[in-house]
């Protein structure tokens, strides 16, 4: 609102929302903090907060005992493989239900929609199954395959919500240029679309990086992504809140930094166009 | 070349008929105007020559060939949209080069050609620029540009002035029929503003509900309207029509008479009335008179400075040759 | 508005994504049919072909699946009851006159980005530890007796949990709806002498449904596959069981893959009873 508000109703404002915000962020500070402390002062009582001696060292004890950039480099394939062939397949997908709408294309949207609610443990015994008879279990080709097809539904909506922004005249005018469908689609649309299919990618990313079902049960080493790698500190063995500490760090840095930079593409992407 | 021809050409949209059967030819060369109210098909006309849409049935043939099924890419057509349709993500350069980049032409060439288009439509100083920091009057001009280089066989423009100023559209009218005096290439022209028709057209097609109500050239069009609908659309303001007793004597259902076409005395005339709303614009002042039995006001063209007045009486009298008959159907009795 | 060309091409282009996700979503599901009338145990070497709807018939009468049931709509329920009210006020508050509001908005948002097994394993031991926790400590500073979260209130400490990654969701489409509500409607408003309260509740409030609709809708499906947080925490003891949960125990910790199948095909069915109102409401955006 364009009006003036007195300072000090400002002031009371945004005492408030620090003082919330600060709240919900805190655990994630306190994942932080505790990941450079010793084991001993990560369980002190009363807590320590911001003076004691830092350490790094449970980054290295990390990374040697469970070999962190294993997983991470799987996260990194796995996500960013899934989202680049589900772009691959969405966008011509999208161009069609965008640009040349049909009788059916409301509810070829809405049923692809309807996959992503499918309770995955109804489906997940015949996919070990197939998985196991194809020997591709813990393969990145079958991962990156299911978290294709799980977010495949969120990608085509996000582009077919950006693409029906795009003037269809523009794309008519490139016809009329002689561009061929291919052309059109790769000088014409695509460069219009980048901030479109840059915020898809970027959200596809985070929910590919996150995924904790299938990632969790269909892999065991070869390709198991952070998520499996966190999970290994699940039984509680002796002083370890410091090493869990750095371990989560270490898991959720990459995703918070490209998170905070595609907040806004989030809502779009999460309610399918319908808030904006 | 660029004669193109429609041969009973039909368009519908599911069970609506949007284009009856049409037949229509465009002489190479010729700047035609399609005319109409909004809704009345022309569009879907244009769309349906560029290949954007498909015919429903009938046939279409540019230059003697059959183009009917063939892509746009491949009719050889330009198109100027209304709304410039201009790629935001290229400069004006690659804007105007990527008809000839589709086309496979050398880089030389694209450039010469690129230079001379750029010359002809003052666009030199802009080519490295992005659509977005253009004027309206100037992304007409790239437009225009994008469609010349490519020397087609016509151009197509679907309402190309209709988002400028009324200012630049005088100035952009007058641009592309210079245009059209300099190429010499047939030019298809969609507008609902009759004015852009009789001032550009060699000949004009007059639409109503898909069907072609008149084809001729504008003067035709203003001295013979072929029916009551083109008589109302064609000239401005509108021709007077009088229903009636009126037009019982001129043994008519209805006699229309344009209001450049009275005579206006204040001392005798045919007609006796009183003078309503005077619109005065200088040159010409438009004065809007109620005359006894007629149910609508008779509008009179008068030279800028005739001293008239709300509620003056006055006389008109119709230029006998002047005026045009209707018989019950609403066509031109001869 | 296209001609036959583009619409053949459109198809062909359409075909790839339809397909992959037509074998993605056929296959499975009629192999888990197919299971489902089936005494299908592999670790006892069990393959009995055709034991009819008996999977179903046990699968719904055994009390665990009722207790499940009561457990998701207390779970989900709870969790959308926290994130929605918490979201509406959370976004009133973001949505104040506020010095570094951008810097709040990235505190608030940045629970969503954590990975949801990150997010359990640390709320279980660093915060819920009875001994070590910090709210153990926060609460010994009070002087109160430390609560042992996950096994006295098991139920609670995973709303909990599963509040605080899902909240920040809430908040931020919240948000978005509020800042998208026109001020002018707010000044006439307040032109016509309505006070704060009252704007808030005949005009702010109904601008939100529709976000608030959404925001509901959208949770419900995610909520009700939740995974990772049970696995993680309690792994479904102390009444945590949620039907999804319960199918995963039945199908891979006691496979016993003929009853699982069943119990996963009963959930299909009322996800999606579920699903069919999330696309009512989002079928009628697709228009606008």
């Amino acid at each position: 609102m364009a009006r003036a508000v007195t300072p000090q109703k400002k002031a009371l404002w945004t005492v408030l929302a620090w003082i919330v915000g600060l709240i919900i962020f805190f655990p994630i500070l306190w994942i932080i903090l505790t990941s450079f402390k010793t084991e001993a002062t990560a369980i002190a009582d009363p807590p320590v907060w911001f003076f004691f001696d830092w350490t790094t060292e449970n980054y290295g004890i990390v990374q040697d005992r469970s070999d962190y950039f294993r997983f991470l480099w799987n996260s990194v394939i796995l996500s960013v493989g899934s989202t680049a062939v589900g772009i691959l397949i969405a966008v011509p997908a999208a161009w069609s239900m965008a640009f040349v709408p049909g009788r059916r294309t409301k509810d070829i949207l809405m049923w692809m929609l309807s996959t992503k609610m499918l309770p995955a443990v109804g489906v997940l015994f015949p996919i070990v199954l197939i998985a196991k008879w194809l020997n591709m279990y813990d393969s990145y080709i079958l991962l990156i395959g299911v978290l294709t097809l799980i977010n495949l539904p969120i990608i085509v909506w996000m582009l077919y919500t950006y693409f029906k922004e795009i003037p269809v005249d523009i794309l008519e005018a490139a016809r009329m240029d002689g561009a061929t469908l291919r052309s059109e689609i790769l000088y014409i649309l695509t460069p219009m679309a980048i901030p479109g299919i840059a915020s898809t990618v970027l959200l596809n990313i985070i929910l590919a990086w996150n995924e904790a079902f299938w990632t969790l049960n269909l892999t065991t080493v070869s390709a198991a992504p952070l998520t499996k790698f966190i999970a290994s500190y699940s039984s509680p063995e002796g002083l370890f809140f410091a090493k869990l500490s750095a371990a989560s760090t270490m898991a959720i840095a990459p995703i918070l930094i490209l998170g905070w930079f595609s907040q806004k593409q989030l809502v779009r992407g999460l309610t399918f166009g319908a808030v904006k | 070349m660029g004669r193109i021809t429609l041969d009973k050409v039909t368009k519908r949209f599911g069970e609506v008929e949007v284009i009856p059967p049409l037949d229509l030819t465009i002489d190479d060369g010729e700047f035609v105007v399609f005319v109409g109210p909004s809704g009345c098909g022309k569009s879907t006309l244009l769309r349906l020559i560029a290949g954007l849409e498909d015919v429903s049935s009938g046939q279409i043939r540019i230059d003697g060939e059959d183009a009917t099924q063939a892509p746009p890419a491949k009719r050889k057509l330009a198109m100027v949209f209304q709304s410039y349709a201009l790629y935001p993500h290229m400069s004006v350069r690659k804007n105007i080069a990527f008809p000839l980049r589709m086309a496979g032409i050398d880089k030389a060439e694209q450039d010469r050609r690129i230079e001379n288009a750029a010359k002809v439509l003052n666009l030199t100083d802009y080519l490295e620029r992005r659509p977005g920091q253009l004027s309206g009057g100037q992304r007409q001009r790239v437009a225009i540009g994008r469609a010349i280089v490519r020397e087609p066989a016509a151009f197509l423009f679907d309402e190309p002035l209709s988002n400028l100023d009324a200012a630049l559209r005088v100035g952009m009218r007058l641009e592309i029929s210079e245009l059209h005096e300099r190429l010499k290439t047939t030019m298809i022209y969609v507008t609902h503003d009759q004015v852009e028709a009789m001032t550009m057209a060699d000949k004009i097609v007059v639409l109503r509900a898909g069907n072609i109500e008149q084809v001729g050239s504008p003067l035709t069009l203003y001295r013979e309207p072929r029916n009551l609908f083109v008589a109302g659309f064609i000239g401005s303001p509108k021709m007077n029509l009088i229903d009636g007793a009126e037009a019982a004597k001129h043994g008519a259902r209805t006699i229309g008479i344009r209001p450049e076409h009275i005579d206006v005395s204040p001392q005798a005339g045919t007609w006796e009335g009183t003078v309503g709303v005077s619109e005065h614009l200088g040159s010409d002042t438009f004065f809007h008179v109620h005359v006894d039995g007629m149910k609508e006001p008779i509008t009179v063209r008068a030279g800028g400075e005739v001293g008239l007045h709300h509620g003056d009486k006055v006389y008109l009298t119709p230029q006998p040759e002047r005026i045009h008959r209707f018989d019950d159907k609403g066509l031109r009795i001869a | 508005m296209a001609t036959q060309h583009s619409r053949s091409a459109a198809r062909l282009m359409m075909a790839p994504a339809v397909f992959v996700l037509l074998v993605w979503m056929l296959v499975p599901l009629i192999m888990t049919l197919y299971f489902s009338v089936l005494d299908y145990r592999p670790m006892r070497g069990a393959f009995d072909c055709c034991v009819g709807l008996s999977n179903y018939t046990s699968f719904l009468t055994s009390s665990a699946f009722l207790d499940s049931i009561l457990v998701t709509l207390v779970m989900v329920g709870g969790i959308l009851a926290i994130t929605v009210v918490g979201g509406v006020a959370l976004a009133l508050l973001l949505d104040k006159p506020i010095w570094g509001q951008g810097i709040v908005r990235i505190l608030v948002i940045a629970p969503f980005f954590v990975m949801p097994t990150v997010s359990a394993l640390v709320w279980k031991n660093m915060f819920m530890d009875p001994v070590n926790g910090l709210l153990a400590h926060l609460w010994e500073f009070f002087g109160a007796e430390p609560i042992s979260w996950l096994s006295d209130l098991p139920l609670f400490s995973i709303i909990l949990i599963v509040s605080w990654q899902w909240l920040p969701f809430a908040t931020l489409i919240l948000l978005t709806a509020i800042q998208s509500l026109d001020s002018e409607q707010l000044e006439a408003a307040e032109m016509d002498g309505a006070p704060g309260y009252s704007r808030f509740l005949w005009i702010i409030l109904p601008h939100m449904a529709r976000a608030i609709t959404v925001v509901i809708l959208i949770q419900t499906i995610f909520l009700l596959s939740i995974f990772a947080e049970i696995f993680v925490t309690t792994n479904g003891a102390f009444g945590t069981r949620t039907l999804t949960y319960l199918v995963y125990q039945r199908v891979i910790e006691s496979q016993n893959v003929g009853l699982g199948s069943a119990g996963g095909i009963i959930a299909v069915i009322l996800a999606n009873i579920v699903a069919i109102f999330l696309m009512r409401i989002v079928g009628k955006n697709l228009d606008a």
